[in-house]
């Protein structure tokens, strides 16, 4: 009955996300969206998919990461070399196939990071998460900065802070990527955010999901009681990670020019936004988030330059309205209300 | 019938456990036989919690043995201690909060293979009713004293050969205390061989086979319950004269 339950919760899921995908085509094909609104699309998509992944680290493992636009930008620049290389040695034409596999190479490189990073902090009891990823971000950025990537037929060439090397230059360090091919496709980011949405719900529902959240209550416990805390952790981060990855690939395919200065440090703060408005833990309060924060900008593009302040102080203001007793017990009260209602129906069900 | 050639369960040889440059447990070396209770008590301070927690493998001693039914389990990791047959029951019950009563006990059988688990939930729920009845509530919304139960119940769902309790009567009323010591006594009389480590010397050497009393990291006193019970130094110490 349990498993049907949240199958059923699953298929509700979906089904909105691809009613609101036909909406959105809808619009787009009768030309009632606007042109600004059409371009920001699969960036719509990026960050949703980024919102979702953190969201795993963040609300289901209860692991703080500040270095998720990290893990985005290893994605970004792995697919945009990737799909150079592809073309070039494979002679993919297909743009989706390309797109694809571009997203495939960009989550395995991130994938490989998140694993080389959670070794050894996932061991670590306390905020080490949370430096070591702040690090990482900053760290990316500045090595990103220095790399030269070229193509010389099907023979990739890289260097460190060394601009001359043979062949077609396809990342030229502080430049970032230039006359990238713009394949990315608003489509493709919506089967993206279904992928994310499949790959994490069914973990969050599995036994290993159960074991992420019994490490993040009580650690001890969870120890305790069997669970490989660390396992299960690093199970949640790379899993992020590699979503993380596919989704800066979608992210680096989408513009002709792409510089690792787009995933600063603000960029990973804007995701954990994403996910602490949209409430920790909740998928979809992540998708709204993202969405919304997302568009807005592009609405009150007059108010732009106050973004991050008004970031700044929503925020606040969001944790001392979860710290006020008063909402917080109203907030209770809803969700209790929402147990015990699903408890019922549960019994009336049996 | 534990004093009769039983058979040795856990062995404790000369442990010594540091947290950083402190010297937490000075070689201490106990036995659990199979089918006894037996307390470890001590004053705040003592070292019995590290001693559990180490015999668990949720700290690592930097020299001595510790074996379960003959097999060296030192270093082998907390979750690979609970597959062999030992279940921690924590100190200040840690239950997962946000979770049901029910979803608390299935993690519990984390260890075990998924088709025993219905089994074992039945089982626990048979000795405590109470459970059953807060099946669906949230674990953090339960009192202390439920809260004790569903963790022993959780540390039962592993189906133990050995279940640790660390202080099961923190925090709770006498009434309660007495309560949690007759599921004790049940749980003994039902074949659970019991290491318990407890402030209450009373109680537990009320319940326990042999007793082991530790002081500043090292045993100081020894021997069959009665025993520690009558002796003057523990009379004055922990029983208050």
């Amino acid at each position: 009955m349990k498993l049907k339950k949240s199958t059923i919760n699953n298929l509700i899921s979906y089904g909105v996300v691809i009613v609101a995908f036909i909406v959105c085509q809808a619009m787009i094909s009768s030309g009632a969206m606007s042109r600004s609104l059409k371009g920001q699309m699969v960036p719509i998509c990026v960050y949703i998919v980024m919102a979702i992944s953190l969201n795993l680290v963040v609300g289901i493992s209860g692991e703080l990461s500040l270095g998720h636009a990290g893990f985005m930008s290893i994605g970004a620049f792995s697919a945009i070399i990737g799909a150079a290389w592809l073309r070039a040695a494979l002679g993919i034409e297909n743009e989706i196939l390309l797109l694809v596999l571009s997203m495939i190479v960009g989550g395995a490189f991130a994938g490989i990071f998140g694993v080389l990073i959670g070794i050894p902090v996932l061991r670590l009891r306390g905020d080490y998460l949370a430096i070591v990823t702040l690090a990482f971000g900053e760290i990316i950025r500045n090595v990103l900065n220095c790399l030269y990537f070229s193509l010389e037929g099907s023979r990739l060439h890289v260097s460190f802070n060394n601009p001359s090397i043979p062949g077609t230059i396809l990342l030229n360090g502080p430049n970032g990527a230039k006359d990238v091919a713009k394949i990315a496709t608003f489509p493709v980011g919506f089967v993206l955010i279904l992928f994310t949405l499949f790959v994490v719900m069914n973990l969050v529902n599995s036994r290993s999901g159960r074991a992420i959240m019994a490490s993040r209550d009580n650690r001890i416990a969870a120890e305790a009681m069997g669970i490989n805390v660390t396992k299960y952790k690093m199970m949640a981060f790379v899993t992020a990670a590699v979503l993380a990855g596919m989704a800066g690939a979608l992210y680096g395919l989408n513009f002709s020019t792409v510089a690792a200065s787009k995933f600063k440090f603000d960029t990973s703060i804007l995701v954990l936004v994403f996910v602490v408005l949209g409430g920790i833990g909740n998928i979809w309060g992540s998708i709204i988030a993202a969405t919304l924060l997302t568009v807005l900008p592009e609405l009150l593009r007059a108010f732009a330059d106050y973004r991050m302040l008004v970031y700044a102080i929503v925020l606040i203001l969001v944790m001392l309205a979860t710290n006020n007793p008063f909402i917080r017990s109203l907030f209770d009260r809803l969700i209790h209300r929402g147990r015990s209602a699903q408890t019922q129906r549960g019994g009336a069900a049996e | 019938m534990s004093e009769t050639r039983a058979k040795s369960l856990l062995k404790v040889d000369d442990i010594h456990v540091y947290y950083g440059s402190i010297h937490a447990i000075k070689g201490i070396s106990f036995e659990v036989n199979e089918g006894e209770i037996v307390t470890l008590i001590g004053a705040n301070g003592a070292g019995k919690s590290t001693t559990l927690n180490t015999v668990s493998g949720l700290l690592r001693p930097r020299s001595g043995l510790i074996s379960f039914e003959g097999k060296s389990i030192v270093g082998i990791g907390a979750s690979k201690v609970v597959g062999l047959g030992m279940a921690l029951c924590p100190e200040g019950r840690r239950v997962f909060q946000q979770m049901t009563v029910r979803e608390n006990l299935e993690m519990g059988g984390f260890s075990r293979p998924g088709e025993e688990i219905p089994q074992s939930l039945e089982n626990v729920f048979t000795r405590f009713p109470r459970l059953k009845e807060r099946e669906k509530q949230v674990a953090g919304t339960l009192s202390g004293g439920e809260q004790q139960m569903l963790a022993m119940g959780r540390a039962l769902m592993s189906k133990p050969k050995l279940l640790m309790l660390d202080e099961p009567s923190m925090g709770l009323a006498p009434i309660l205390v007495e309560q949690i010591f007759d599921i004790i006594k049940e749980l003994h009389a039902s074949g659970t061989t019991i290491l318990l480590v407890e402030q209450n010397a009373q109680m537990a050497l009320s319940v326990a086979d042999r007793a082991y009393v530790l002081g500043t990291g090292k045993i100081t006193i020894s021997g069959p319950a009665e025993a520690v019970l009558a002796d003057d130094r523990v009379r004055a110490a922990y029983l208050g004269g």
